[in-house]
């Protein structure tokens, strides 16, 4: 049996994220997001295996010494069969890994399955350690190791923290519809980065910032919502945004958006973030944006966000596209881009 | 005008049906044989393929461990965080099924030959009840176990695919793994195998499977006797086409005489005989395809039994052997065919058709024969006393059948003359110059019984012999009563001082793996005890050969690494830095590499770190179903850790028996041939033979008197052909156990003689003759004395 097709049918919580709709969407027996969360870190770092579905997700801009722009993701993914952590093979967690390097003219991508239940993926909260084969996020939350390897390519990164962790939504509770399907939300984008990235053409030492998103949900999509567009972007200013559209399959889109400054964090709810296609490319055979016009009037922001690469496609079990942007306009930065749903 | 032509050449057919019946059922025959013994041969082949390649072995590398049996899971674990991509798999049998457990999110194949429409659920297959995907047959055999059966008809025979957490709570191997399958793409930095897991060992992905090889000398001996089929089938059909040819020389030289160019007329029958090779080659096919659904499940049962190799029970239709049959169809009708067109072609456009010709040309040929038979005999012989290897064997028995074969007329001729000379009554003296005088039409068919009978005694004998040898192998293999496996040392323990006060006798039994002379072997620690000294028997031996092992000085070999290694009974061996002399050599019949036998003690300080899992226990064999009870009751034990010597034995008879019911169908099959190879030969001769038994009967002898003698012609004939098959046979016998075996295995069988199964053949043979000269006899008792009148009328 195809391994994608596995990869599909065993993490039916990450293909529905995806933009796979009508995939395991219900939550039968396991618990669902609720209002006014109250986190409890460390432990909230750690894995919630009564939610379907959770992630550490993480991208960074990066930049070489002679200021070639590289994009870089790392991210592990937790999908249950059944609300229980369990212990050995019948454990229902299951675990998938995407690690991806994005250059302004090659992306390189790889992938790891594992089962839960055996010590070969997991999440501890206290020391913070997630990891998957030799992949691994660890140290302490704020200052941590990261390291991925695939087949054409690998990296070694240290990370700082220099802000605070950032709520989305109301104070960690993200809306994701009209119709009231939600998830716990929240952001570490204040990661300082430096590295190295091993790729074909040799090593290339590595600064830049990272983004580091933590979610977990049981129905993250209704069953009309086709996929999504999220950005990630940090502006030259200090500022950070950070917005995203659910797509509707009768065309519309549920948006949200967080503003962040050194001084606040300000949520806003459907309709304030906006964001338009400017430029579509061809990308393994489908028709991607890879430049939009994205608005968030009430902050004045204006601004055209374009993919250093058009090719960043994941071609992982669930595709999708994840790469580097940069942004011009109104505010002037970086950020990431990320799309599914794209048939 | 082609119309025309063919039209008289087929009119031959429709004047004698019988012959075209012969030629149709000959070949059609000669086909089923053979194609149902490849049918047979080619379904167990594509069982193993499917076995050796359940989860893609063919295409990847493993890890297995260093010295054999199962590897930590935290070595599989450590192994993925050390950036290795390799995926766990589990195996082991129970109830006789092999049972493959493994992780479908790392296999590099996914979940193998399982498909997602077959019912596969993931979320059960991997973390609710399971679920165990195999043909109907492997799940009835291992039963309810708890997990879901799925009837899966890709995977391999014998074989039930499940997740490997079920597995390994199935074969109570929790927290092992057997081996690790190798994904090609790794990762670039991993950490250095040698390092991360220095207990395991990678072995290349194999392109063939072991089982293959294993068994490659049981289907070779399939396939002589389906060679040796169809070369009876060929005969037959030799002697139709002959005959048809000789017959049809008015009708051909009246076509020529008409103007039809030769070729045309030469390709015109090739055609008419093709057509009818493809006829009799779709029935024969189909007849083979018959033949091996009902031998498949014997077959398949005895591959099991002695080699381990699962294969389906139920046969699929392939298309290589349909056209392989039909094939094999076309070229033995151009084989048989050949000689006829040959002097077709050579044939003067006007010579007569001579009735007689068929005779007149056996004497002549009879020489040419006898010439060949002896020249065969003597290079058989030759290949007998100086040829080494299995060709060479099989080279050796192609000659001596062969040979013999074309002997046979010459042999009877005389034997014949003999019986004459020694005759003075008319009606005797008449009789034994008729049967000379029908011994060439006859002899085809003679030399077919020949082969049947030889091949038959040949076959029976080894297959006899093997049984008794191994049965009695077994005696003193399996010299305890009851074997029992600990699963580790702790248990192996508590198990010893359980059972001390219980039984006679406990014998541990330790190996590991070696090299001797450089070749593979599997040295075991052996107690000083009187269960060996008193069970075991030796091929070649010092004189106190159990006194050296205890005194730590000797060593005990198998046949299979004396051969291989050339070492003998004196020599000396180094292995784990000590100088050991061989004190004796022994059988063990079964098994494909080395092995040798040291003392216990000796074995301890050599292997310091191997503490015996397996036990033999002596006790009265009454005792051991109560042994076994309270080991299971007080120890824990499950069934598949002990194993009962009575249980064993019994298996090994009931795999030979089934062995015997495939070789007592074939050689009940290709008797059956020879038997109809008879009656068409008295057929087509009752007709010919109008003229001569006229003359006989107008001086006085009844159509009863003539049938009689007839019947008895052929049973007579039937006895001097059995008496001529049974040294051939023995012959054949020792050539497979002697030599065919020594090169395919490595040892060498004692022959046993079974009288009295040569005297059930010659009973049958007696009969199958019998029944075949019965019709011909009871026609020709039936012949109107005006068909006899005519031959004087006609005045020919």
């Amino acid at each position: 049996m195809n391994a994608k097709i596995l990869a599909l049918v065993v993490f039916p919580g990450v293909a529905a994220a995806q933009g796979f709709a009508g995939l395991g969407t219900d939550a039968a027996g396991f618990s669902v997001p609720q209002p006014d969360p109250v986190f409890d870190f460390p432990t909230d770092h750690g894995p919630h295996p009564d939610y379907r579905i959770e992630w550490w997700y993480l991208t960074a801009n990066l930049e070489g010494p002679n200021g070639t722009p590289y994009g870089l993701q790392w991210t592990l993914f937790r999908s249950a069969l059944a609300p229980d952590a369990g212990e050995g093979w019948t454990a229902p967690q299951l675990w998938m890994g995407h690690a991806a390097v994005t250059t302004p003219d090659a992306h390189f991508v790889t992938e790891r399955l594992a089962r839960g239940g055996i010590g070969q993926a997991g999440v501890t909260a206290t020391p913070f350690a997630a990891w998957i084969d030799d992949w691994q996020l660890a140290g302490t939350f704020d200052v941590a190791r990261m390291t991925a390897s695939g087949p054409d390519f690998a990296y070694d990164m240290d990370l700082t923290a220099t802000g605070p962790l950032i709520f989305h939504g109301d104070a960690g509770y993200s809306v994701k519809s009209a119709k009231g399907q939600a998830s716990y939300y929240y952001s570490q984008p204040f990661y300082e980065v430096s590295g190295t990235l091993t790729l074909p053409t040799g090593e290339v030492p590595v600064t830049g910032s990272a983004w580091l998103d933590r979610e977990w949900s049981s129905q993250p999509l209704a069953e009309d919502q086709s996929g999504w567009d999220w950005f990630s972007l940090s502006f030259d200013d200090g500022s950070k945004m950070m917005g995203f559209l659910l797509r509707q399959t009768d065309g519309s889109a549920y948006s949200s958006g967080t503003w962040i400054d050194p001084e606040s964090t300000t949520p806003y709810g459907d309709g304030a973030f906006a964001a338009t296609p400017l430029r579509w490319a061809k990308v393994a055979g489908r028709d991607i944006p890879v430049s939009w016009q994205v608005t968030l009037p009430e902050r004045g922001v204006d601004v055209t966000v374009t993919a250093i690469n058009d090719a960043a496609w994941m071609d992982t079990s669930v595709p999708y596209w994840e790469g580097p942007v940069t942004v011009t306009g109104s505010h002037e930065g970086q950020g990431y881009l990320e799309m599914t749903g794209y048939e | 005008m082609t119309g025309t032509i063919l039209t008289a050449l087929v009119s031959h057919w429709w004047r004698n049906p019988l012959q075209l019946f012969t030629l149709l059922a000959g070949l059609a025959l000669a086909t089923a044989l053979w194609s149902g013994v490849q049918a047979v041969n080619a379904e167990a082949r594509a069982s193993y393929d499917a076995a050796a390649n359940t989860l893609g072995e063919g295409q990847f590398d493993q890890l297995v461990a260093q010295g054999g049996g199962t590897i930590p899971q935290a070595t599989y674990v450590s192994l993925r965080r050390a950036g290795w991509l390799v995926s766990p798999v589990v195996e082991g049998r129970l109830n006789g099924v092999r049972i493959v457990g493994l992780d479908p999110l790392t296999a590099p194949g996914g979940l193998g030959p399982i498909r997602l429409d077959e019912g596969a659920d993931i979320g059960t297959f991997l973390t609710g009840r399971g679920q165990l995907f195999g043909q109907q047959s492997a799940l009835d055999d291992l039963g309810d176990l708890g997990p879901d059966a799925v009837v899966s008809p890709d995977v391999a025979p014998g074989t039930v695919i499940t997740d490997i957490g079920v597995a390994q709570q199935l074969l109570g191997l929790e927290g092992q793994v057997s081996r690790m399958l190798i994904a090609p793409d790794q990762p670039i930095n991993q950490v250095a195998l040698e390092v991360a897991a220095p207990e395991v060992r990678r072995q290349p992905a194999q392109g063939g499977s072991d089982i293959a090889r294993l068994t490659d000398s049981f289907h070779l001996n399939l396939t002589a006797f389906g060679l040796l089929s169809f070369a009876v089938g060929i005969f037959i059909v030799n002697g139709a086409i002959g005959l048809a040819f000789e017959q049809r020389r008015p009708v051909v030289r009246t076509l020529r005489a008409l103007g039809v160019p030769l070729p045309q007329l030469i390709i015109l029958m090739a055609l008419e005989l093709a057509i009818m090779a493809l006829v009799a080659g779709g029935i024969g096919v189909m007849l083979g395809y018959v033949i091996a659904s009902l031998l498949l499940p014997d077959v398949a049962a005895t591959l099991r039994g002695l080699y381990g190799a699962d294969v389906a029970g139920t046969l699929q239709l392939r298309p290589v052997w349909w056209l392989s049959g039909l094939a094999i169809a076309l070229g033995g009708t151009a084989l048989a065919a050949g000689g006829a067109f040959w002097k077709l072609a050579r044939m003067p456009l006007l010579a007569g058709a001579a009735p007689r010709a068929l005779a007149m040309a056996a004497g002549r040929r009879a020489v040419f024969q006898g010439v060949c038979a002896v020249i065969l005999l003597i290079a058989a012989l030759l290949l007998g006393i100086t040829g080494t290897g299995l060709l060479a064997g099989f080279v050796m028995l192609g000659c001596l059948l062969i040979g013999a074969a074309l002997a046979l007329p010459v042999l009877l001729d005389r034997a014949l003359a003999l019986f004459q000379s020694r005759t003075a009554e008319v009606r005797a003296a008449w009789f034994w110059a008729d049967t000379r005088q029908q011994l060439p039409g006859l002899s085809l068919a003679l030399m077919a019984l020949l082969l049947a009978m030889a091949a038959n005694v040949g076959v029976s004998t080894m297959v006899s012999s093997f049984r008794l040898t191994f049965t009695g192998f077994l005696d003193q293999r399996l010299a305890s009563e009851l074997y029992v496996t600990a699963q580790d040392p702790a248990q192996a323990a508590e198990l010893q001082d359980f059972l001390a006060p219980r039984v006679d006798a406990i014998l541990p039994i330790v190996s590991a793996e070696v090299e001797i002379a450089g070749l593979p072997t599997e040295i075991f620690g052996a107690r000083d005890h009187a269960t060996y000294r008193d069970a075991r028997a030796f091929l070649t031996a010092a004189a106190t050969p159990w006194d050296a092992v205890a005194a730590g000085e000797g060593i005990l070999i198998n046949e299979q690494l004396a051969r291989r290694s050339g070492l003998v009974v004196g020599d000396a061996v180094t292995f784990a830095g000590r100088d050991l002399t061989i004190a004796a050599t022994y059988g063990d019949y079964g098994n494909p590499i080395g092995q040798a036998i040291i003392n216990e003690a000796l074995f301890k300080t050599l292997y310091p770190d191997i503490t015996p899992l397996r036990f033999g226990l002596r006790m009265d064999a009454a005792e051991v179903p109560a042994v076994v009870a309270a080991l299971i009751d007080d120890q824990g034990l499950s069934a598949d850790q002990m194993i009962n010597q009575a249980r064993i034995k019994q298996f090994s008879l009931d795999v030979f028996d089934r062995t015997f019911t495939v070789t007592t169908a074939l050689n009940v099959l290709t008797l059956a041939v020879a038997g109809f190879a008879i009656l068409m030969s008295l057929l087509t001769l009752a007709a010919m033979r109008v003229p001569q038994l006229a003359p006989a009967w107008a001086m006085g002898m009844t159509r009863a008197q003539l049938g009689r003698f007839e019947l008895i012609r052929a049973v007579l004939l039937a006895v001097l052909t059995a008496i001529a098959a049974l040294p051939l046979g023995l012959a054949l016998a020792w050539a497979l156990l002697a030599v065919v075996n020594v090169a395919a295995f490595g040892w060498k069988l004692p022959m046993f003689l079974f009288p009295m199964d040569y005297l059930r053949l010659l009973i049958f043979a007696l009969l199958a003759a019998g029944l075949a000269a019965l019709w011909p006899a009871w026609r020709l008792s039936r012949t109107p004395p005006s068909d006899l009148l005519k031959v004087f009328s006609n005045e020919r």
